[in-house]
């Protein structure tokens, strides 16, 4: 495989709110975009609220590295009280982002990421999930918008690859589907650049 | 032909034992392993299968449940970890002894002390000895394809030993990857229908299995045992070529990786093997002359066919996922070193535990490791041979 | 490996002390019913059990009570013992109310 042929992401949540969920939907619509994938999480002795890593590689062909993940080039902060307790940007690479669930602005986070010089995104995923999903979900929003901001897959087929596998997936709760669907959208138009 | 999809190594394995859709499964749940039952149990309550699924109370009870259901005529599954499998020691010996083709998904985990639910060998290179015949996967496709041939092999008249399909916790079996499915046809008719020509429940052929046996029959029954282990070799290639015109995926002893000039090489068990191979890719670009034999059978262990393939290297790392408290090495470090023995120029050999409990190894280890290969081959002193990495030392981790 | 039969066909009577692993079955599994009956425990006896037919009154007592099943009986009436399979350990002759069965050492 070629070194630049691979994107590898690191998802930062607390257990119980969605991050290896998360991690395995990217995994899945990269998959369906034509991809290799990895997704797994990073395990321990699970507790509910207790800091948790999840990991993504996407490439064109089978990546057949089986360690963590230490120089990411996504980061994706589910949690922003995260920022105080955990070194998000550790390993970053600067020309990768880090994405951060916040009503802040990117420029307002930026002085609590130890010096990051990348790029960094903000999103407001818990408005949005409660607005559209009806309650604090912020795992979808977060999904969109690290599709959005790695363009791993195209944004329009991602939309078409989440409607049909929520469509399998809630078959007999049509509603959910729908407000998913709104939150994807939403997620992918104010992803908020710094 | 052949399905594209993404699952988890504990996903693939239990979409295997579906495929086989085997008489019964006695099973009892422990991390890493528990999803195994977990996704096949709703199998069975979905209709999926004809499986009896037996929940027991302990693994004892579920390799006993094991060994009853296949004694009686039926083809019998299981899955388990570490601690659990520990549980299992005696009726592990008892399966093999009444050679009962019973298949174990073994997902590895350490066995413990201080508790830990992470990967490493330690369970399965412990029951080495067991008179299990041992099939170890890199990846979720490698798990699934494994536990497909496991049923041929261990059922193979000249073989009826039975057969742990392993592959590491949580790396593999709770990581999502591509994988390519056989259709259910092609597996059924790949594993066969289990005939064996006595059981239990023939009641035209009444039948005692396992009964006690004094010391002057217990050795014939022994040798008996081992020979069918070095019957299984062969019979391990005939199944994966079969598979392999089947499939297209190639699988044997061990799989060679850039080994025809190599200069250097490690020897490696499961998924660290495809890191170690990154490592490969980039120093044979940087032009160091560098292969890696990843071992999947190390029941029975191919110690001819190692020492062929390793007789024109200068310098072996050769790479434990376990610890043997010998104070001389790991357990496949004693088996490689004794492979080579009868190898003219033998190469130096020298001995990593790595990755206990779930320590991770990364690139960057294993290009550590082939510069003191290459220096070992310079210099000619091996030095200390029994070495440990990925721990933290006083003086910055070696 | 040289068998001559297939494993399934060897007979519990045909393995004994000096059969070659080759030539035994697989496992040490037994291919047919009641191979006990095969083997001569009467040989461990030291003491002897004597049925003295003229004071039975085959009232039955001893036979459930004889461990070894070595006390046949046929149409009602119980016949003299079983001796290949008898261990002589004389809980007939303690049971019986007749003296119908004496206890005697072995070749007295």
């Amino acid at each position: 495989m070629k070194d630049k042929d691979i994107m590898e992401f690191r998802w930062h949540g607390r257990g119980g709110q969605g991050a290896k969920t998360a991690c395995l939907l990217l995994a899945d619509v990269a998959f369906t975009s034509g991809k290799h994938v990895q997704g797994f999480p990073e395990y321990g002795p699970e507790r509910m609220g207790a800091p948790i890593t999840a990991y993504n590689r996407i490439s064109s062909e089978r990546c057949l590295v089986h360690s963590n993940i230490y120089n990411p080039d996504f980061v994706i902060v589910i949690d922003e009280t995260l920022l105080a307790s955990v070194d998000v940007t550790r390993g970053l690479k600067e020309t990768g982002a880090i994405i951060i669930n916040s009503e802040k602005t990117p420029h307002e986070l930026r002085t609590l990421l130890g010096g990051y010089k990348g790029k960094v995104y903000t999103i407001n995923a818990r408005k949005i999930s409660e607005e559209t999903i009806g309650k604090n979900m912020p795992n979808t929003p977060m999904l969109a918008a690290a599709v959005k901001v790695s363009n791993v897959v195209d944004s329009d087929n991602f939309i078409k690859d989440m409607e049909a596998s929520f469509r399998h997936k809630f078959k007999t709760r049509p509603h959910v589907v729908e407000g998913n669907m709104k939150a994807i959208k939403k997620s992918l138009q104010e992803v908020c650049a710094g | 032909m052949g399905k594209k999809t993404r699952l988890s190594g504990n996903e693939a394995i239990a979409y295997a034992m579906k495929q086989i859709n085997p008489d019964v499964m006695g099973a009892f749940p422990i991390t890493p392993s528990t999803e195994i039952p977990q996704y096949f149990a709703s199998y069975v309550a979905n209709g999926e299968v004809d499986t009896e699924f037996v929940a027991v109370e302990s693994e004892h009870s579920a390799m006993s449940t094991c060994y009853a259901a296949q004694a009686a005529g039926g083809r019998a599954v299981t899955a388990t970890s570490s601690a659990g499998m520990a549980l299992m020691w005696e009726m592990l010996y008892v399966t093999s002894s009444a050679r009962l083709p019973v298949t174990m998904a073994l997902v590895n985990r350490a066995l413990t002390g201080p508790i830990n639910i992470n990967n490493d060998h330690s369970d399965s290179m412990g029951a080495r000895d067991s008179g299990w015949i041992q099939l170890y996967s890199e990846t979720n496709q490698e798990a699934y394809d494994n536990y497909i041939q496991a049923i041929p092999i261990g059922e193979n008249g000249k073989v009826r030993l039975p057969v742990m399909v392993c592959q590491d916790g949580f790396i593999t079996s709770h990581a999502v990857e591509n994988i390519e499915l056989l259709d259910d046809e092609e597996v059924k008719k790949f594993v066969g229908e289990y005939k064996p020509e006595n059981y239990l429940l023939k009641k035209e052929n009444p039948l005692a299995v396992g009964p006690y046996d004094i010391s002057n029959y217990y050795m014939e029954h022994k040798k008996q045992q081992a020979e069918a282990m070095k019957n299984a070799k062969a019979v391990i290639l005939s199944i994966a070529k079969k598979f392999e015109q089947l499939t297209g995926r190639k699988y044997g002893f061990f799989e060679s990786y850039q080994m025809e000039d190599a200069e250097t090489a490690l020897v490696i068990i499961g998924s660290s093997a495809g890191t170690a191979k990154e490592a490969v890719r980039r120093l044979r670009q940087a032009g160091k002359k560098v292969g890696l034999i990843k071992l999947r059978v190390f029941r029975p262990f191919p110690a001819e066919e190692l020492a062929a393939e390793m007789s024109g290297v200068k310098a072996v790392a050769v790479m434990d996922k376990a610890e043997g408290f010998s104070a001389c090495g790991g357990p496949l470090f004693a088996e490689v070193r004794s492979a080579l023995y009868d190898v003219k120029n033998r190469p130096f050999a020298i001995n990593y535990v790595y990755g206990l409990g779930g320590r991770d190894i990364c690139v960057e280890h294993f290009e550590m490791i082939y510069d003191n290969l290459f220096e070992i081959a310079k210099t000619g002193n091996p030095g200390e041979v029994y070495r440990h990495i990925g721990q933290r030392e006083q003086e910055g981790d070696k | 490996m040289t068998m001559t039969k297939k494993a399934n066909e060897i007979k519990a009577s045909e393995i004994n002390e000096s059969t070659p692993w080759q030539e035994m079955t697989i496992g040490g599994e037994i291919y047919e019913g009641g191979t006990s009956a095969l083997v001569n425990t009467g040989e461990w006896r030291t003491m002897i059990p004597i049925f003295h037919e003229e004071k039975c009154n085959h009232c039955m007592l001893c036979v459930p009570f004889c461990p070894d099943s070595s006390i046949p009986v046929e149409n009602g009436k119980r016949k003299d013992f079983d001796l290949m399979h008898c261990k002589g350990c004389g809980i007939c002759f303690k049971v019986c109310a007749h003296k119908a069965i004496s206890y005697e050492k072995v070749g007295a």
